[in-house]
């Protein structure tokens, strides 16, 4: 059998199977065997992760610097920025926990959202994609798993409810960005699919 | 068994796979190789039909976290010093200080986060590594959500590793009161990701693989 464009081969279970064409909007295909989501008929989904992903970034900026919790008790007054946090295990046998830290929170989400704008953003206003855009998509997938950012979040909450009774907490700007961002990296999430973006990838290509 | 499963593909029927047309499907873009293609031409992605060492990978990460989760478990996750006085709180511990406050929600999640999902993840890794090796007669839906479940959750533990990161910014009020991270923060974090590794490793195909060639027999 020649491999031929329109075959696809589902990445859970090897099923192979033939798309002629994407499904129609608002249908998904899935796979005949383990039923995975193989192609989700969106229109201008292309564009919706692009416009999500760049809000995030610029939301990330925010969250970086600013502080994200108060501390306050009369007697003293404390503020962590998300930058703090990370370089709190930074002495000792610690640092290399921090720069875990580091890259789970900050630098693998910051990574993976600007290889998608990299891989989309040309397609997503009809331009030819800039070079090295499927190694770009590639990595941003490879790096899914790893970009923590939301489990961060319930990590302060978890981090309010032990300080309850210590002191007066607030929280901070960066704190609101934060929560923004997970809710638009989880929407952006839902309007991937590995076939559809790769799939567009491939024609705006051939233009 | 049954084969009332769902959709147009019963258990019995045979659907074919990319193994068996002689190609190789890519597992980042989908896109169909000749078998004779080292990389994918679409994306530049390795291919790989059926890696023979992604079991031992699986069982090596697996391995090394459940070893690291001991200490994690016995040394202390925080260190507290106020005026003087200072505290040690383990990952059970601190959920038990949470008790203490009155906050069960918050507990329960950190328990749940800190010790349900990593002895769940080693029990269901090792559960799914065995059926495969051996070949299996189990519903390869079931199998799959059980993998795709730990590969989700796994990420979920990281939850006390950033609370303690979180409090260690914070509570630094030098004479008062201050909280430093202990060992077990490090362990902790290490058996997390190398039991994510674990369960990257670990090749869904092969649970499909195993039982047509049972069904063959």
């Amino acid at each position: 059998m020649q491999p031929s464009p329109d075959m696809v081969c589902c990445p859970v279970c090897d099923a192979l199977h033939c798309f002629p064409a994407d499904p129609d909007p608002g249908e998904r295909a899935r796979c005949v065997r383990c039923r995975t989501v193989l192609a989700n008929g969106k229109d201008q989904a292309i564009l919706h992760i692009v416009v999500l992903a760049a809000t995030a970034l610029v939301l990330m900026t925010i969250v970086v610097f600013y502080p994200f919790l108060e501390l306050r008790n009369g007697v003293f007054d404390s503020r962590a920025s998300v930058f703090e946090t990370v370089m709190s295990f930074s002495e000792g046998v610690m640092a290399p926990l921090s720069i875990a830290v580091a890259a789970f929170v900050i630098v693998l989400p910051i990574a993976r959202l600007s290889l998608l704008i990299w891989a989309l953003g040309p397609l997503s206003v009809d331009r030819e994609p800039w070079p090295g855009a499927a190694r770009a998509l590639r990595w941003a997938e490879i790096l899914k798993p790893w970009a923590m950012a939301e489990i961060f979040m319930v990590g302060v909450a978890v981090a309010l409810v032990k300080l309850a009774d210590l002191a007066t907490l607030s929280m901070g700007p960066a704190f609101w960005s934060f929560a923004a961002i997970v809710i638009i990296t989880a929407l952006k999430d839902t309007q991937m699919s590995k076939h559809s973006v790769w799939t567009a990838l491939d024609t705006a290509k051939t233009r | 068994m049954d084969g009332t499963g769902h959709g147009q593909d019963p258990l019995g029927a045979h659907t074919l796979t990319a193994r068996e047309a002689g190609l190789v499907g890519c597992r980042h873009c989908t896109r169909v190789c000749a078998a004779t293609d080292e990389r994918c031409p679409r994306c530049g992605g390795k291919l790989v039909s059926r890696d023979p060492g992604a079991l031992q990978r699986v069982w090596a990460w697996w391995v090394a976290g459940v070893l690291l989760f001991i200490p994690a478990n016995l040394y202390p996750m925080l260190i507290t010093s106020t005026v003087g006085r200072a505290s040690e709180a383990t990952i059970v511990g601190g959920v038990i200080e949470l008790m203490h406050y009155g906050a069960y929600a918050v507990a329960g999640i950190v328990f749940f986060a800190s010790v349900m999902i990593p002895v769940g993840k080693f029990v269901a890794i090792a559960y799914l590594a065995v059926l495969v090796q051996r070949g299996h007669r189990t519903k390869p839906s079931h199998l799959l959500h059980l993998f795709e479940f730990v590969e989700w959750i796994g990420r979920w533990s990281m939850i006390d590793v950033f609370v303690v990161a979180i409090l260690v910014a914070l509570v630094q009020f030098d004479l008062i009161a201050t909280i430093n991270p202990g060992i077990a923060a490090v362990c902790f974090a290490l058996s997390v990701v190398f039991t994510m590794l674990s369960a990257l490793s670990f090749d869904s195909r092969a649970i499909w693989d195993r039982i047509e060639t049972l069904s063959d027999d």
